[in-house]
């Protein structure tokens, strides 16, 4: 008979409409409360609409999502070498990536001109990075990693999308809360929750590595939190004197990058 | 049987190397061994190709071009060369013949008489390399505009912005010279036009040149056709670019007489971003996230495919090992998921452009976020997923979907991935796909709208080179996981899925039937996967980031969910220098699909039109490359 395929059809489109209701009966309206309901409500059981009220509340996502890479420096208060870069410049990174939106400038011995393993400025173009998470596949030393934050909308491009290497460190603390899973399956692979170079010499020489990542030591040692705390302290303390605002330290970025853009255009002026 | 002993052998029933004897034998003088390192197939001389196309595809039965495509060889034998893959539609491997042309004046005859499935092919072979086809009737750009200066694919041309031949760029490390690349190039310095062109013309020449492709070249004011009853005026009507039925930036140029279309020609190009030269200047492994980029509903199909192609290359090396079977299995279970996910968009919409608006959709889309949550756990990225590696895959996937909170208001959710991926195979996706099944298939307002709308005859799709579920709809019952089985496909159980009408209805039903035909195969892979847990996912050693691939050429093809998805490439590095592809060639699905889209129309109604296109299932990221 004519019309009974739409009928028929029509009869899903009720069904979702009542499934909608009867998940919301389920939970007695606490459907938009609580973690558990969450994860049914967003999961394989869900029926009927399953719309998240984003910015209100926002899916969480995994562990191995990727988005714009970060640095993984030293926490401050780290006992060996506060706040030290993992990154030693080698430049994989940088030769990896698909659309070349990194930058890293290799420290050099100022006497000696030798290359020191350390970063003296990192640039990545996030308008350019393409989120393909190979600098942070092929890192040897697990110093770049992939973000978490989506949010990034900005009011201005040209001046805030070259991120430069304050922006890019975050403390390793930061890389174990995004992803504890992987980044307990590196430091296993790794030997230890240090840096691989550290780890090396350590197990030369004898001296014992860190059996946790240094913000666990620190929150299970009292002492330790303390002496954390007080350096912390003082460096807010010194912070609060220092002369150095927000607006200087974005004019001195600017003019490390007026710096390297005049070096380029040197380079290219060569080259053609 | 004595009989068949004294018959002629048949020339179908030969193979490659027997064809290409037979070739041989008949056109001594015109056919030759293609006997560079690495390389298959005959070089044909290209004063007789179109008579031996003929012969290969009248005798010795190669009735479908896969692709046909150039390769601009300057400064290893300075010459142009055009690539073609024929195959058999009953399955097998492909015969692989050239033509061979000088640079300057590069001039091959067309096969398009032969194949019309070339006729894009070669017109984009023009537009991007220079050769003139002759005997093509309607050569003219494809994917640029008429005012473009020169032809981007020949080495020596460079790009606006261009830095150095190949990545990665000297700038980069270890001195860092930051900069925004417009700093150094203001635009507008790097615009070039043909010294011929009349700038104040501009648009009456690219549009003129349009409509007289299309065999009018007339006023159309003046045409006043007087009909049986009642009097229509003929007229063309522009649709598109921007239009919410064409899929993104797509044009069709329409020609009307009253309300039924005379002509139809698609017009693309509007998202050309010349992928195949950024693929040259990248290296072998820059490339697999470039390949999200081109259908990036089935990413992980398009991973594949490229892997699939320079896998064969590394093949000849020494080195090389091949993907464990674990990583075969993963790569199965991405590639299915990814046609289900793209096999529910595409009947989403189609029923879009039905004017069901978003309620079909809606609930197909609704499926395909589950399949999502899924990637992005295991691959990172819920569309880019940039998951593939030669020899393996990028990562095992993880114990369990687990996400942690790092925004505000961010909800966590924790699932083991075994149970999940079971549920998800077992009960959500074959329950869900009865649902559309039930929802739309005995609808009579889809029914009127789609039966007998578009037919495309089956000699035809072969004949324009049509794949996937177009070629499969219309009574072929070609696949390439069947015709020439690649992966772990040989020791799964399922069937080649066809329709016999070859119309709108038949598109859409035959993606229902693939999407059960690809939970048939993933339960398969269910217990595979399961039986190989804990084993290898990567052949060989993982942090190896510039493969040395060896010089030659392949040809590696999948069965996209859009169709047969192909990549060219082809290595001439040097053990020593730079290690990037010379050549990169994509062959779309929803590019070549194309081709007979004009036919299809014909005689229809402009509702029609959108429909017809809704069936092909485009991507315009795909398309225009």
């Amino acid at each position: 008979m004519n019309g009974t395929g739409i009928l028929k059809g029509l009869g899903v489109t009720l069904k979702h409409f009542i499934q909608t209701y009867v998940d919301d009966i389920r939970y007695g309206g606490r459907k938009y409360l609580g973690m558990e309901n969450f994860e049914v409500r967003q999961g394989l059981k869900a029926q009927g609409a399953f719309t998240v009220q984003y910015p209100d509340e926002k899916i969480a996502v995994p562990e191995r999502f990727r988005f714009v890479p970060f640095l993984v420096v030293n926490e401050d208060d780290h006992p060996d070498a506060p706040g030290k870069d993992w990154c030693t410049s080698c430049g994989i990174c940088a030769k990896v990536c698909p659309p070349q939106c990194i930058w890293i400038v290799r420290s050099e011995d100022p006497v000696t001109k030798r290359p020191v393993p350390e970063p003296e400025a990192f640039f990545i173009d996030i308008d350019i990075c393409m989120n393909c998470g190979y600098c942070a596949e092929f890192c040897p030393f697990d110093a770049i990693k992939m973000d978490h934050d989506y949010e990034l909308a900005d009011f201005d491009r040209t001046g805030t999308h070259i991120h430069d290497k304050p922006k890019l460190s975050k403390p390793y603390e930061y890389y174990y809360n995004i992803a504890p899973t992987t980044a307990a399956e590196e430091a296993q692979a790794r030997g230890g929750w240090e840096h691989p170079d550290v780890i090396k010499a350590k197990k030369k020489s004898g001296e014992p590595v860190m059996e946790q990542p240094w913000f666990m030591l620190r929150a299970e040692d009292p002492e330790a939190r303390a002496r954390a705390e007080a350096e912390r302290a003082a460096k807010a303390a010194a912070a609060a004197e220092s002369t150095v605002s927000e607006a200087d330290i974005a004019a001195e970025r600017q003019a490390r990058r007026a710096e390297a853009l005049a070096r380029h255009r040197a380079w290219a002026a060569k080259k053609n | 049987m004595t009989d068949q002993a004294i018959m002629p052998v048949p020339t179908e029933a030969l193979d490659t190397q027997g064809a290409i004897d037979w070739l041989k034998d008949k056109y001594p003088e015109a056919v030759q061994d293609d006997t560079r390192q690495g390389y298959g197939g005959v070089v044909v001389d290209r004063s007789q190709l179109t008579k031996i196309a003929h012969a290969i595809r009248d005798d010795l039965g190669y009735d479908y071009l896969s692709s046909a495509t150039a390769v601009d060889y300057l400064g290893i034998s300075d010459h142009i060369e055009m690539v073609y893959h024929a195959y058999r539609t009953a399955g097998g491997p492909p015969l692989v013949f050239k033509a061979q042309t000088p640079r300057e004046n590069a001039e091959i005859p067309s096969v398009v008489s032969v194949w019309p499935g070339a006729d894009f092919q070669e017109r984009e072979a023009y537009d991007l390399f220079g050769i003139q086809f002759s005997g093509h009737p309607n050569l003219k750009r494809i994917l640029l505009w008429e005012g473009f200066d020169g032809h981007p694919m020949r080495k020596d041309w460079q790009e606006a912005y261009y830095e150095e031949e190949h990545k990665p760029f000297e700038s980069r490390w270890p001195k860092g010279w930051v900069r925004r690349a417009e700093e150094l190039n203001v635009f507008g310095k790097n615009v070039r036009y043909p010294a011929d062109l009349d700038l104040s013309r501009l648009t009456d020449v690219s549009e003129d040149s349009l409509y007289k492709g299309m065999g009018l070249g007339v006023d159309v004011q003046e045409i006043v056709q007087e009909g049986e009853h009642i009097k229509t005026d003929r007229l063309i009507v522009n649709m598109g670019p921007h239009h919410p039925s064409t899929h993104g930036v797509f044009r069709m140029i329409a020609e009307l007489d009253g309300e039924t279309i005379e002509a139809l020609e698609p017009v693309m190009g509007y998202l050309h971003r010349n992928h195949e030269k950024i693929g040259e200047r990248n290296a072998w492994l820059m490339n697999i996230p470039f390949t999200d980029r081109l259908d990036y509903i089935s990413s992980m199909g398009n991973n594949m495919g490229y892997v699939q192609a320079v896998e064969k290359l590394l093949a000849q090396g020494a080195r090389y090992t091949p993907p464990t079977y674990r990583a075969e299995v993963i790569r199965v279970l991405m590639v299915e998921l990814t046609r289900i996910v793209n096999h529910l968009w595409a009947i989403g919409f189609l029923l879009n452009d039905l004017g069901a608006f978003f309620t079909p959709a809606l609930y197909a889309i609704a499926e395909r976020e589950k399949v999502l949550d899924f990637f992005e756990a295991t691959a990172g990225s819920r569309m880019m997923c940039n998951y593939m590696r030669f020899q393996g895959v990028a990562k095992d996937l993880p114990e369990r979907i687990h996400s942690t909170a790092v925004t505000v208001n961010d909800k966590v959710r924790d699932y083991n991935t075994m149970e999940f991926l079971t549920e998800l195979i077992n009960e959500r996706l074959p329950r869900s796909i009865d649902e559309l099944d039930h929802f739309l298939t005995e609808s009579e307002i889809i029914k009127t709208r789609a039966m007998g709308v578009g037919i495309l005859p089956p000699e035809m799709a072969i004949a324009y080179s049509a794949a996937g579920p177009l070629l499969r709809a219309s009574n072929v019952p070609y696949d390439v996981r069947r015709a020439e089985p690649y992966s772990i496909y040989p020791e799964l159980d399922f069937d080649v899925c066809v329709r016999p009408n070859g119309d709108v209805y038949d598109r859409y039903l035959i993606r229902l039937d693939e999407m059960r035909e690809s939970v048939r195969i993933l339960k398969q892979v269910l217990q595979r996967l399961e039986a190989t847990h804990g084993e290898d996912i990567f052949s060989g050693n993982k942090a190896i980031y510039m493969p040395r691939v060896p010089v030659g050429e392949s040809y590696g093809r999948v069965e996209n969910p859009k169709g047969e998805l192909g990549f060219y490439c082809v290595s001439e590095g040097d053990p020593k220098g730079p290690q990037n592809p010379w050549r990169y060639h994509v062959r779309a699905p929803s590019f070549i699909n194309l081709t007979p889209l004009g036919v299809m129309c014909k005689g229809h109604k402009v509702a029609d039109v959108v429909v017809i296109l809704g069936s092909i299932d485009i991507v315009l990221g795909e398309t225009d490359r």
